[in-house]
C-alpha cells in the first residue's frame, strides 16, 4: 500500500544566538492510508517542530534545512507559500494542544467554519453552513444547528476541542496531525475524544499523527509509535512490539516512569538528568549521559538498526 | 457563570464610575447640539444678510434683533454683531467634524498598517517602526503647521495634516496589540487551515486588536480637536467664513483686555467640555477594556 504521508530525513534547524540547533535531526516515517502514528517523546524533543515542519508553519528563525515530506506524491518542503495554503486544511490540518486558544474568540462557530470550507471550495454560504453542521454531528456535538452560532466561550474544553477537530474535518483531509490534543482535557473526555478520532480514522481512511508525551494514550490509540529524544527518533514500530518489548534504553525509561508500573509505595523511577540543551548535545548518541547500559562505543554516531519491520538507533539494544 | 450577553456587561462595568457617566451625559450633549444646530441655533451665523454690525460686541442678555428666533443674545455678540451661541454651535459642528473624520482616516490607516507589521515582520515591520518613531519625535503642532504651510489652506488640507499626525498613533497601538494576538494559537491554526493572510490580518487579527485601539482613538479625537482649534487660533486652520471654535477664540482675544469677555470666553467652555467628555469616556473605556484590571 503506498504512503499518504512520507517524511524523509526531514531536518529543522533555528538560528539562535547560541548558533544554529537541530530541533528536528534526519526524522523519517511514513503513513498509510487510516493509520495511526503516534509520536512520543518528553518536552523539547521536537515533536511539535516535526508536525509544524510538515505543514510548513515554521516560522523564522527557524527553517526547515533539508528533507523531504510528501504528501500523496506532493512535495511539501520547499513549495512556494501559496501551494501550500491550497494544501493546508484541505488535505493535511492540525490539530492544537490548547482548545481555549485555537478558536478565535471574536467570530462565531459558523463564522470560523465557513471561512474553513470557503478557503478551499466555491460553494455557497447555505451548503458550507450544512457541511459545518454535519461536521460538527460527526464529533458528537448534541444539537448542532443551534451550536453553530455560539461564539467559543460558550463551549466547554472539550467542547471546544471537538469544535477544532470538527474544523479540521471539513474537507476529509487525508493527513491530521494532533499536536497533544487531549492533553489539556480531564480523563473522561480524553477518553470519548480518543475514542472518536479512532473511530474517524477508520471509517474516513484518514492517517493520523498523533504527537503527545502519554504512553497510555499512545498504547490505546496509535497502530505505529516512533519515540523521540533531541530531535531524533530513536526507536519506531509496532505500538504492541515498542511498549511490551522496548528495544532503546530510553524508551524502557519512559515506560518504567508510567506510575502504574510500579508497586503501591514503592518509589517511582525516574531517568536520571534532564534533556540536554539542543546547543550543547554531546557527540554519538544524544542519551548517552543518563544511559545505564552507556560506554564509549556510544561516543560515536549510533547505528539504525532495522529488525522485524522495527527500527532502533543504539549500540546496545535492549533485545 | 455569568449569563449576561457581553454588551450588557460591558454597560454595567461603565457605569461603574459616576464620573464617566457625567462625562457620557456631557458627550451626548454636546454631540446632539453640534448635530441639531441648524434647527437649534437662533440665527444662522452664517448668512451674513442678517447680521447687523449695529449689533456687534453686545454683552450676554442684550435684545436682540429681528433676525433672531430668540428675544436676546443669550450669550453676547461678536465684532460682526453675530449671536454668540449660534457660532458657538455651528462652531462645535465645524470642530467635532474634522476632529472625528480626521480620527476615523487616521485610525483606518494606522490600525492597517500596525496590523500588516505586526502580521509580516521583516523589513516591512521595521521600515514602519522606523517612520512612526521619526515621526513621533517632531511635536505634533510643527508637523502640522509645516504641512499646512505646504498644502495651504482649507478644511480637508487640515484633516489631512491632522490625520498625518495621528496615523502613527494608531499604527504602534495596533502593532503592539496585534504582536501579541499573533502569538496566539488561533492564528497558526487560522494559517493551519489554510485561509488567505488577507482574511487572517482583516478577520482574525485586527477584531482582536481592536479594544486599545478604540482607548486610543477617544483620546486622540480629542487630540484633534484640541490641535485644530490651536491651528485656527493661530489663523492656519479652517476658513473664517466657517468658523471652528478655535478660531472664534481668535476673533474674541482682541476684545478680551477691553472687559468683553464673552466672545473667546463661550467657545473656549464649549471646547472645554467636548474635550473634557472625551477624555472622561475615553479613562472609563481604557478601564474597562483593560483586561489586567478587570474583575
Amino acid at each position: 500500500m503506498s504512503a499518504v504521508l512520507a517524511v524523509e530525513g526531514l531536518v529543522t534547524e533555528f538560528s539562535t544566538r547560541e548558533g544554529i540547533l537541530r530541533a528536528v535531526d534526519e526524522v523519517s516515517f511514513s503513513l498509510a492510508k487510516g493509520e495511526i502514528l503516534g509520536l512520543v517523546g518528553e518536552s523539547g524533543s521536537g515533536k511539535t517542530v516535526t508536525g509544524f515542519s510538515i505543514l510548513g508553519l515554521v516560522d523564522p528563525p527557524g527553517l526547515v534545512a533539508s528533507g523531504s515530506v510528501r504528501l500523496g506524491g506532493e512535495e511539501l518542503v520547499g513549495a512556494p507559500e501559496e501551494q501550500l495554503r491550497r494544501v493546508r486544511g484541505k488535505r493535511i490540518a492540525m490539530i492544537f494542544q490548547d482548545p481555549m486558544m485555537t478558536l478565535n474568540p471574536v467570530l462565531s462557530i459558523e463564522t470560523q467554519m465557513v471561512e474553513t470550507v470557503l478557503a478551499h471550495e466555491r460553494v455557497g454560504k447555505a451548503a458550507a453552513r450544512e457541511r459545518a453542521i454535519e461536521a460538527l454531528g460527526r464529533v458528537g456535538i448534541a444539537s448542532p444547528a443551534e451550536r453553530l452560532s455560539q461564539y467559543p466561550h460558550q463551549f466547554s474544553g472539550g467542547m471546544r476541542q471537538r469544535v477544532a477537530i470538527a474544523i479540521a474535518l471539513l474537507h476529509r483531509p487525508e493527513v491530521i496531525v494532533a499536536d497533544e490534543p487531549t492533553t489539556a482535557l480531564d480523563v473522561t473526555v480524553q477518553g470519548q475524544i480518543l475514542f472518536e478520532m479512532q473511530r474517524l480514522a477508520r471509517e474516513s481512511g484518514t492517517a493520523l499523527v498523533w504527537i503527545t508525551h502519554d504512553l497510555a494514550v499512545v498504547a490505546g490509540l496509535a497502530d505505529r509509535v516512533c519515540v523521540m529524544y533531541a530531535g531524533r527518533i530513536v526507536e519506531a514500530g509496532a505500538v504492541g512490539q515498542v511498549l511490551d518489548a522496548p528495544m532503546h534504553p530510553y524508551t524502557r525509561g519512559l515506560l518504567d516512569s508510567v506510575p502504574a508500573a510500579a508497586a503501591p509505595g514503592a518509589r517511582l523511577h525516574s531517568i536520571r538528568g534532564s534533556t540536554p540543551s539542543l546547543a550543547r548535545l554531546p557527540a554519538g548518541c544524544a542519551f548517552r549521559e543518563r544511559c545505564e547500559k552507556a560506554d564509549d562505543a556510544c561516543a560515536s554516531q549510533p547505528p539504525a538498526n532495522d529488525r522485524e519491520g522495527r527500527r532502533v538507533r543504539c549500540h546496545h539494544p535492549l533485545c | 457563570m455569568n449569563r449576561d450577553s457581553p454588551l450588557a456587561r460591558f454597560a454595567r462595568d461603565f457605569s461603574e464610575s459616576r464620573l464617566a457617566l457625567a462625562g457620557l451625559g456631557l458627550l451626548a450633549g454636546v454631540l446632539l447640539l453640534a448635530l441639531f444646530a441648524p434647527w437649534i441655533a437662533p440665527q444662522n451665523p452664517y448668512d451674513l444678510a442678517k447680521l447687523d454690525l449695529l449689533d456687534a460686541r453686545l454683552p450676554p442678555g442684550s435684545k436682540a434683533g429681528p433676525g433672531l428666533t430668540l428675544s436676546m443674545y443669550a450669550l453676547g455678540t461678536d465684532g460682526q454683531g453675530r449671536d454668540m451661541l449660534s457660532a458657538i454651535l455651528y462652531g462645535l459642528r465645524v470642530s467635532l467634524t474634522v476632529g472625528v473624520t480626521s480620527g476615523v482616516i487616521a485610525l483606518t490607516i494606522g490600525a492597517l498598517a500596525g496590523v500588516l507589521a505586526a502580521y509580516l515582520g521583516g523589513r516591512f515591520e521595521q521600515l514602519l517602526m522606523r517612520v512612526v518613531d521619526i515621526q513621533l519625535g517632531f511635536p505634533a503642532i510643527l508637523v502640522a503647521l509645516i504641512l499646512i504651510a505646504v498644502l495651504g489652506r482649507g478644511t480637508d488640507k487640515v484633516i489631512v495634516a491632522l490625520v498625518t499626525v495621528q496615523w502613527a498613533y494608531y499604527a504602534r497601538t495596533a502593532r503592539s496589540a496585534a504582536l501579541v494576538e499573533r502569538g496566539k494559537e488561533y492564528i497558526e491554526a487560522a494559517r493551519g487551515l489554510g485561509l488567505s493572510p488577507a482574511r487572517i490580518v482583516l478577520k482574525h487579527l485586527l477584531p482582536n486588536a481592536l479594544p486599545p485601539l478604540i482607548v486610543v482613538a477617544t483620546v486622540q479625537v480629542a487630540h484633534a480637536i484640541a490641535l485644530e482649534a490651536t491651528l485656527s487660533f493661530l489663523g492656519l486652520g479652517l476658513p473664517t467664513t466657517e468658523p471652528s471654535l478655535g478660531l472664534l477664540i481668535a476673533n474674541g482675544y482682541e476684545y478680551l483686555l477691553s472687559g468683553k469677555y464673552w466672545i473667546s470666553v463661550y467657545p473656549g467652555v464649549a471646547l472645554l467640555a467636548t474635550i473634557l467628555s472625551i477624555n472622561l469616556v475615553g479613562d472609563q473605556l481604557r478601564d474597562v477594556l483593560n483586561p489586567r484590571l478587570a474583575k
